[in-house]
């Protein structure tokens, strides 16, 4: 994974640009609406976070009571160790059951375990139909966002896209390309044989599962094939239907701006004896995928994580370079706890560094998570496991040393005031300096006095 | 009451006219200001680059020279932050040391801050003439809540116009080594806040921290704007702003 030359081409990319500032414009300013509208937002994160915190306490013993309660109305709990195991156990249902044609609503837990890939591998038709995802699908293309997988994309692309695909006559109006889409979406909801989707929560108390949608297409793919197989993390168990109310208060806040969500769908087992609809059989695959070793870690706060994706779209560097540049399936600040929690340290050097700190995410998370806090443990496992490049770090090590002596101290800054200054010139300003062309690269750096207080202010003192 | 003024790597170095700004105003507050000779760096460098050992060192190293201070003040957010809101997780497995740095953590303010609710400064010095924009530092104002206050100190200066930008909360792209690590990532950040300082029509942006300050000036110069002045907050209320008197 390489974040540093992929953010380097998003920045070259303008449509990406365009796209990602009216994104921000957009899901900034209705967070910021729906949470004026809550007297009591931040009381809300308060007690969202100690739900999590509860469930994260007690998540053996949930999970154990998830799976009672939600086999004792029929479902059947898989438990997926990783992801490799996640989509082979889902490739076997869809076997047991022959399964031609699966329908999909919206799971990132799916693209971290590559359903789609195994399924398919197997001669399964799969078939995205949040509208999102669905573009993408036909695009060949990852989700650059967890909530909003297609924000990369301009209208104009899409258009394009769709006639290509279609072969229909190109559209540019929105509400028309929503129709071809349901056009194209709604006989494979009638002739799928198994739908697939994510869960937002599972409630321990009831076996249920449930998922926040907009569209409608995640209810269809919940209640209308004949097998449903519902797929997530082991972290997303909370103990009752209170707490959910309560998450749901400040996830589709935090998310959309919504109070609520369009939908909102609860799965609890099987179609019963005199249910019109529903699936005849439901499997839920509970994934781990590093879930439990980061449980035991100092990062283990960030699987009080509950999807709403605030965390990126307040980020100055997700605003700025979009969330394909972050290499893996999470993007943004919580992406980079969870990828290199995921897919190992050594392999996203880049991602807990390529932050500054600035704490925007901190303040909106819905459950505070310190992200910023976790970036920086993340920075100190890299140095302690020799990880960093050896100039950052005999850089930072000569920086300390120095720091550390105040005599030599004085004496290296005066020096360095002098020469920099003189480089500065008339117009006090450093237009390229060598060994930080990180920083004159794109920034000229403001010539400094030439003497540093500690002269000065000892000069003076004498004076007086 | 005695006050250490903790001056920050970057005014030593960079910027020493702030320090003597800090000094003025909080010799204005009627504050007994005492300068500790040895002082260097808190340790912020390391410690977000992952090197807790020399962020601890350089911690302890202040802690034990403002230990005779009633209160430590500096003209830096980020700074004082690193003191206040870090310094005790930093000593998280020295217990031993838990106490006394947390007693300097809860006495360390960022200068605004101090200026307003602790030293209660009653005459502002500064003069400007002018249209001002302020850009809110993230550190100040993410970890020490620093926003109406130097708003409210500015506000009192006869001819200073205060206009605010659009998203004068959002990060410049600083970030520290993250301008050197991501060099075009930031200034491309940077480039977001100098667009909405120039839309505001100021005629100075000023702001808390040397870091912004360099990131935000050195963006601005690049693009070609020679004329929009960037001026610590400091430099403003003491009246330190003319550069030929340096």
């Amino acid at each position: 994974m390489y974040f540093k030359p992929r953010a380097s081409e998003k920045l070259a990319n303008p449509t990406l640009q365009r796209a990602l500032a009216n994104f921000k414009e957009r899901f900034v300013g209705a967070r910021t609406e729906a949470v004026a509208q809550v007297p009591n937002f931040e009381e809300l994160r308060e007690a969202a976070k100690a739900i999590r915190n509860r469930a994260l306490a007690n998540l053996d013993l949930l999970l154990e009571e998830f799976e009672r309660n939600a086999t004792a109305r029929g479902a059947r709990v898989h438990w997926a160790e990783d992801a490799e195991a996640a989509a082979r156990i889902i490739c076997e249902i869809a076997r047991t059951h022959g399964v031609k044609k699966v329908v999909k609503s919206k799971s990132m837990v799916s693209e971290e375990c590559n359903v789609n890939d195994a399924l398919e591998a197997q001669g399964v038709q799969v078939v995205e139909t949040d509208l999102g995802e669905y573009i993408l699908q036909l695009a060949k293309e990852p989700p650059s966002h967890i909530i909003a997988p297609v924000v990369h994309k301009s209208r104009d692309e899409i258009s394009d896209l769709f006639a290509e695909k279609h072969g229909t006559p190109r559209k540019t109006e929105i509400a028309a390309l929503c129709r071809e889409a349901r056009d194209v979406l709604r006989p494979h909801f009638l002739s799928a044989d198994m739908g697939i989707s994510g869960a937002n929560f599972i409630v321990a108390e009831t076996g249920t599962t449930l998922i926040v949608t907009n569209e409608g297409n995640g209810r269809m793919v919940t209640t209308l094939p004949r097998v449903h197989v519902a797929i997530t993390g082991i972290e997303k168990v909370v103990p009752t239907l209170e707490d959910v109310a309560l998450l749901l208060r400040v996830l589709t806040r935090s998310a959309t701006g919504q109070p609520i969500s369009n939908y909102v769908s609860f799965t609890t087992g099987v179609k019963g004896a005199g249910d019109l609809d529903g699936a005849e059989h439901f499997h839920i695959v509970l994934v781990d995928g590093g879930r439990s070793k980061l449980l035991g870690s100092d990062l283990w706060e960030a699987l009080r994580c509950i999807r709403c994706g605030a965390c990126m779209n307040h980020c100055p560097v997700y605003q700025t370079v979009g969330g394909h540049a972050y290499g893996w399936v999470y993007p943004g600040p919580i992406g980079s706890i969870v990828t290199p929690a995921y897919v190992g340290i050594e392999n996203a050097l880049d991602l807990p560094n390529a932050s500054t700190l600035c704490n925007q995410c901190g303040v909106v998370c819905p459950v505070k998570i310190p992200l910023p806090d976790l970036q920086r443990k993340l920075r100190e496992q890299q140095v302690d496991r020799g990880l960093r490049p050896w100039t950052e770090r005999a850089a930072l090590r000569l920086w300390a040393w120095v720091a550390q002596r105040p005599g030599l101290y004085a004496l290296g800054t005066g020096i360095a005031v002098r020469m920099l200054s003189a480089m500065g010139g008339k117009e006090r300003l450093l237009h390229s300096l060598p060994g930080a062309s990180g920083w004159t690269g794109g920034r000229d750096l403001p010539a400094p006095a030439g003497r540093t207080f500690r002269e000065l202010y000892r000069k003076r003192a004498v004076r007086q | 009451m005695k006050v250490g003024l903790l001056v920050t790597c970057l005014v030593d170095m960079m910027r020493p006219r702030i320090g003597f700004a800090a000094l003025k105003l909080l010799e204005a507050a009627g504050c007994e200001v005492v300068v500790p000779e040895t002082q260097t760096c808190c340790g912020q460098p390391g410690y977000n680059s992952g090197d807790r050992r020399a962020a601890q060192a350089l911690a302890l190293k202040l802690v034990r020279e403002f230990a005779g201070c009633d209160y430590v003040v500096a003209p830096s957010g980020s700074c004082a932050g690193m003191v206040r809101a870090h310094y005790p997780e930093l000593f998280h497995e020295f217990p031993e040391h838990l106490a006394e740095v947390q007693r300097l953590a809860s006495r360390t303010y960022e200068l605004t801050d101090f200026l307003v609710n602790v030293a209660k400064l009653k005459e502002v010095p500064g003069k400007f003439s002018g249209t001002i924009t302020y850009h809110d530092s993230c550190a100040g104002l993410r970890e020490l809540g620093v926003q109406g206050q130097p708003r409210g100190l500015l506000a009192r200066i006869p001819g200073l116009k205060l206009t605010e930008m659009k998203e004068a909360q959002s990060c410049c792209g600083f970030g520290g080594t993250f301008s050197i690590k991501y060099g075009d990532l930031s200034a491309a950040i940077a480039d977001k806040k100098c667009n909405h300082i120039q839309a505001s029509g100021a005629d100075a942006v000023v702001l808390g921290d040397l870091g912004c300050m360099m990131n935000i000036e050195g963006r601005l110069r690049r693009r070609g704007d020679g004329k929009t002045r960037v001026l610590h907050v400091a430099e403003v209320l003491a009246g330190m702003t003319d550069e030929s008197r340096e």
